[in-house]
């Protein structure tokens, strides 16, 4: 591992203004950085430990939702009664991520900005856009079975890994950001991460030294929320697929849907494709297949990877067929 | 805290740290009551040394690591308390699991300055051999292990884990995450557990030791 100097932040604004100065990064669980900085992958040269700042808290807030404090655990946004009760889609999404362990260490503003797990860039000795722009990518054409089918570029095939980040984006979730300017600016999540293009590398609408101070959730929308995550391994392992879903059911027609993927794309992936083809349609599963349909229709394979679009779409018929029998059971 | 020249203050304290009362040939681990500045010590083996203070089992300890120095690296190459172990050091095997203020992480995954004045609790401060933590006890009743390499690590992860039981937090096996209250069954456990990894698989026991522990009464 490089060296690099350590502080500890007293609070946001100091953090911030610390992590402006080049080579500077955050951290908090550290469960994914100090990994990266294992392998060489990640060379900062002064970390600003912002593990202690006062943002740990899960708050209600007055218009019915919710604020989460960027440095709360993943755990601890898990087991709150709030999220587990109204906003169940992200606790599960919480719960199926990781080792419990790891879910103690690793903060929610962390989560939102871990990198991929494409082995070729934790691989330095392999080429990749995203960790040395310009230097190829070894996944296209490569070992590629856990890379993207939606978003992709020529550049880079990586997805971003998150369960929690999919949950977020179905429910419309703002992050709350401090700039080095100190001024305070909201993203919606599905705003947050840019796709690869031609330059992977840059991957979200962050400034430098800008910090993740919370997520605001707004009221949850009506209907059931799901979420559902397929893998190699019963547990303890990244999605190839996942979805996140909110579906809302009146006399057998679907009167709302949300619907994001997981494991696809190098974003958390929103489907408005979906949601269009499901709002004011039978709940059949001629209406799921033909929701999948859409979702999937710019899915783009890359050989090793190719059985994902038809996973997604069958991973996403069956969570809407469970969600909206739940949710015409429950009136 | 507790002062280390006060001797033990109880049986779990007592049982604390076999080893690793002064610095090591390469260690520069030494105890301190909290309030006592650096105590002068050199510096560690690479890098620019900072002086830190954790409190390990029960005992305040100040060391001076180079910031790249794992909470794990902290505790076996400088306190000497080789019963936590190193796998994978990648956060992928949980052989390194210890208790930070009550909750269990992956020592290798977190830097050692980052714990200052945190309270933690490894193995050695769990129990000894004349003193077993009764999920110690019932690991050996079990048969709950082969090789021990993961073993110091399993429980320390399930002390904790029947911590987050008992908060009743929820678990990708829990049918209602709004359900308050968690069953410590078969599958929980297995599902809770899923961040240890036993290569001799002993799972089968692992489990057996856990759910006997569970049931006896809190860990």
């Amino acid at each position: 591992m490089k060296s690099f100097s350590y502080e500890r932040a007293t609070d946001a604004r100091a953090a911030v203004a610390a992590a402006s100065a080049d080579g500077a990064k955050f951290i908090s669980g550290g469960t994914n950085l100090l990994d990266l900085m294992k392998l060489d992958v990640e060379t900062p040269s002064r970390l600003v430990d912002i593990s202690r700042l006062p943002l740990r808290g899960v708050e209600e807030l007055p218009d019915g939702g919710l604020r989460i404090g960027a440095q709360a655990s993943n755990s601890e946004v898990a087991a709150d009664a709030a999220v587990r009760s109204r906003y169940p889609v992200l606790s599960e999404a919480l719960v199926s991520g990781a080792s419990g362990q790891l879910r103690n260490m690793a903060s929610t503003g962390g989560n939102l900005l871990q990198r991929t797990r494409c082995p070729y860039f934790q691989d330095t000795a392999a080429d990749c856009n995203k960790r040395d722009p310009g230097s190829g990518c070894s996944a296209i054409g490569g070992l590629n079975r856990a890379h993207a089918v939606l978003g992709a570029s020529d550049s880079c095939i990586a997805t971003h890994p998150s369960d929690m980040a999919v949950a977020l984006a179905v429910l419309d979730a703002e992050i709350e950001l401090l700039g080095a300017d100190q001024a305070v600016r909201r993203v919606a999540v599905t705003g947050f991460y840019r796709l690869p293009g031609d330059t992977p590398h840059i991957e979200t609408v962050l400034g430098p030294g800008e910090l993740i101070t919370g997520v605001l959730l707004p009221p949850p929308p009506p209907g059931r929320q799901r979420y559902r995550k397929v893998r190699d391994r019963a547990s303890y392992e990244f999605a190839l697929v996942s979805v996140a879903a909110v579906v809302s059911v009146e006399r057998g027609t679907i009167v709302g849907a949300r619907v994001a993927l997981g494991g696809v794309a190098p974003k958390p992936w929103r489907s408005t494709e979906a949601e269009t083809a499901l709002t004011g349609r039978p709940a059949t599963m001629g209406t799921y297949r033909a929701a999948a349909e859409a979702a999937m229709a710019g899915a783009v394979g890359r050989g090793h990877n190719d059985f994902k679009i038809d996973l997604a779409r069958r991973t996403l018929c069956r969570t809407l067929a469970q969600l909206a029998g739940a949710a015409e059971e429950a009136g | 805290m507790s002062d280390p020249d006060a001797g033990p203050a109880g049986p779990r304290s007592g049982a604390a740290d076999p080893q690793g009362t002064g610095p090591g040939p390469t260690g520069s681990g030494s105890a301190v009551p909290h309030g006592t500045g650096p105590n002068g010590t050199g510096p560690s083996r690479t890098g620019r040394p900072t002086a830190i203070r954790l409190n390990v089992n029960e005992r305040v300890r100040q060391l001076d690591v180079d910031p790249r120095t794992s909470l794990l690296d902290a505790l076996r190459e400088h306190l000497r308390l080789s019963g936590t172990k190193k796998g994978c050091d990648h956060g992928q095997c949980g052989a390194c699991t210890v208790l930070v203020n009550g909750r269990r992480v992956n020592s290798c995954l977190t830097l050692a300055v980052m714990h200052e004045d945190d309270d933690i609790v490894t193995i050695e401060g769990l129990g000894d051999p004349d003193h077993l933590h009764p999920l110690q006890r019932a690991f050996v009743e079990n048969d709950a292990f082969q090789c021990g390499y993961c073993t110091p690590g399993q429980i320390c992860s399930a002390v904790g884990m029947l911590a987050e039981v008992a908060a009743g937090w929820p678990s990708h096996a829990t049918a209602d995450v709004a359900s308050p209250r968690i069953a410590p069954t078969d599958a929980e456990i297995r599902e809770r557990m899923s961040g240890n990894i036993c290569r001799c698989a002993a799972y089968p026991n692992i489990v057996a030791a856990i759910r006997d522990t569970a049931r006896g009464g809190p860990a």
